[in-house]
């Protein structure tokens, strides 16, 4: 669930102040700047996608099957970023990582590829954009800080497209989550019921609606975490030369 | 007699919070507490934690101050560890919640399953072995908590009730739903599925009992020391040989034996969950031993013998 990735990683925190932590060994600096690159390009693909799928079509109608692949093999392999975390390359929460990225795997698969009813929804398209403007520029934060030449540019849409962005990638979630519940009720998509051996039940209507509950509490907390990281990171522009 | 002057600074402000004059030499952290605590009520004892270092460890409350590497003015810092709740008071609450809850499911009290079942029992006759079972699992930790256990702290941050009780009452509803729900289906190999998982349950249950009991012994009352256990003369206890906290291996025994006896999935993701985190606890105390005692035994393991 989340337009913009929250600033946990502390290579974001670590140009507002003196950098006092050892950042990771020279081969895993390598192969991130690789993977922040490589997701950077794939995010780009999915935004030229879409542009491209809109001049042909002339409409905004059903975009997402011009860009599904790339969509379902970039998103899915952000999941390396709860390993880089663990390994500890990554100087961020785990937990918070794996929640972060698990929620748009779920959305991405378990809600939009597995109920193809709201696949032509527009708010797909809603969610999807929000993701796709979001990634590139935070990949390409995480790629130039990697670098040690982040330009202020990239810092400062980084800590200021989430204003617009994650209200509207919330917005495009829940929709599409709406949509999918009558269908899911109707078939009982991933639902086990009673009698079974396994002494087990799992409605997936009732868990989808409470997954739509849980954003209440979630998204404003996580919205001015992103807030507040805003205030720290670019409050201090006066203070520190830009950093190119 | 010398008398020592003491003063306490906030740890994060390094405000002087207090200052006391004509403190004996032979006074206990403890006491400089209690002191502390009389001109600022609102930070009970309990909650202090002072410390020589603005980020070190805590003092404990038996250190005496002469003993300590301070001069004749002792600087020490106080941190808030916020509002504390007694341990029992904890144990005792969230045990409790469970035994009430399975029971008020094993009765089948309205608004849980369909009316037509309303205060029915099921025709299962393991539902009912296993609501023995259960609430005898939970009569047992209350009477340990309030017989048996030493406490080394005596409260715990009252956050830790809400998360606790969250846990365990939650899981306990769950679970009790699904064994005592109309369309329960008993386990898959019968009589003797039952029969093995309640030896392994009661086994287990009569070994965690033994190794508290072990543990219990080690020591003397109101006294907080630490020794390495050792098997006794109970053959429950002999496990001692192979594992630093065999009361967590025979509690995850218990759960596994329930799981078998139920044949219930969210016992079995309750028993992993509860192992995870025994797991981490044992670790934790399995390296304290280790620290504390440079003649703890080599053989032993965390939580299962050789593996873990």
């Amino acid at each position: 669930m989340s337009a913009a990735a929250p600033g946990t990683s502390k290579a974001a925190h670590g140009e507002a102040g003196p950098k006092k932590k050892k950042g990771p060994g020279a081969l895993a600096t390598a192969y991130l700047v690789i993977y922040n690159v490589v997701m950077t390009a794939g995010w780009l693909v999915i935004a030229v996608g879409l542009v491209r799928a809109y001049l042909a079509r002339g409409s905004y109608h059903g975009l997402y099957y011009s860009i599904e692949k790339p969509l379902k093999f970039f998103q899915t392999g952000a999941v390396l970023e709860i390993l880089h975390c663990a390994v500890g390359i990554v100087p961020s929460s785990v937990v918070l990582t794996g929640f972060q990225v698990m929620s748009r795997v779920f959305l991405t698969w378990a809600v939009t590829h597995s109920v193809r009813e709201v696949q032509s929804e527009d708010s797909v398209l809603l969610f999807v954009t929000a993701w796709t403007i979001t990634e590139i520029i935070r990949y390409s934060f995480y790629t130039f800080s990697l670098l040690n030449h982040l330009p202020y540019l990239i810092k400062w849409a980084r800590y200021t497209f989430f204003i617009v962005l994650y209200p509207m990638g919330v917005t495009g979630e829940l929709l599409t989550i709406y949509a999918a519940l009558p269908y899911v009720q109707k078939t009982g998509l991933y639902s086990v019921t009673l009698p079974n051996k396994y002494n087990f039940s799992f409605d997936y209507y009732t868990f989808l609606i409470l997954v739509m509950v849980s954003y209440i509490p979630l998204f404003p907390q996580l919205y001015f975490h992103m807030i507040r990281q805003r205030k720290k990171v670019l409050g201090h522009t006066e203070d520190y030369s830009k950093i190119e | 007699m010398k008398h020592y002057e003491v003063e306490i600074l906030d740890a994060k402000t390094k405000d002087k919070l207090c200052f006391l004059d004509k403190v004996e030499p032979n006074a206990t952290i403890g006491e400089i507490k209690s002191m502390f605590h009389k001109s600022h009520p609102q930070w009970y004892p309990a909650r202090q934690s002072i410390r020589l270092d603005p980020k070190g460890k805590s003092l404990k409350d038996e250190d005496v101050l002469q003993q300590l590497p301070v001069g004749t003015t002792a600087t020490f810092y106080f941190r808030d560890l916020g509002a504390q709740i007694s341990w029992v008071t904890v144990f005792l609450t969230e045990y409790t919640g469970p035994l009430v809850i399975y029971l008020l499911f094993y009765f089948r009290v309205p608004f849980i399953y369909t009316p037509k079942y309303d205060f029915t029992t099921s025709k299962h006759w393991v539902v009912h072995l296993a609501c023995m079972c259960h609430s005898f699992h939970y009569v047992k930790r209350l009477l340990e908590t309030l017989f048996v256990h030493r406490f080394s702290h005596g409260t715990m941050p009252l956050r830790n009730i809400f998360k606790n009780c969250t846990y365990y009452w939650g899981f306990a509803a769950w679970m009790a739903y699904y064994i005592n729900h109309p369309l329960y289906t008993p386990p898959i190999y019968g009589e003797q599925q039952i029969r093995l998982a309640l030896i392994v349950f009661l086994f287990c249950q009569i070994g965690n009992f033994s190794i508290h009991i072990a543990l219990r012994n080690l020591r003397p009352p109101g006294s907080k020391t630490r020794k390495i256990p050792y098997p006794t003369k109970n053959p429950f206890t002999w496990i001692f040989l192979l594992v630093s906290c065999p009361n967590y291996t025979y509690e995850l025994g218990s759960w596994l034996g329930f799981t078998l006896m139920t044949q219930c999935l969210p016992v079995a993701f309750f028993t992993l969950v509860g192992f995870i985190q025994m797991t981490v606890w044992a670790k934790g105390k399995h390296r304290s031993y280790l620290k504390e005692f440079r003649d703890y035994p080599p053989l032993r393991s965390p939580i299962l013998p050789f593996v873990l």
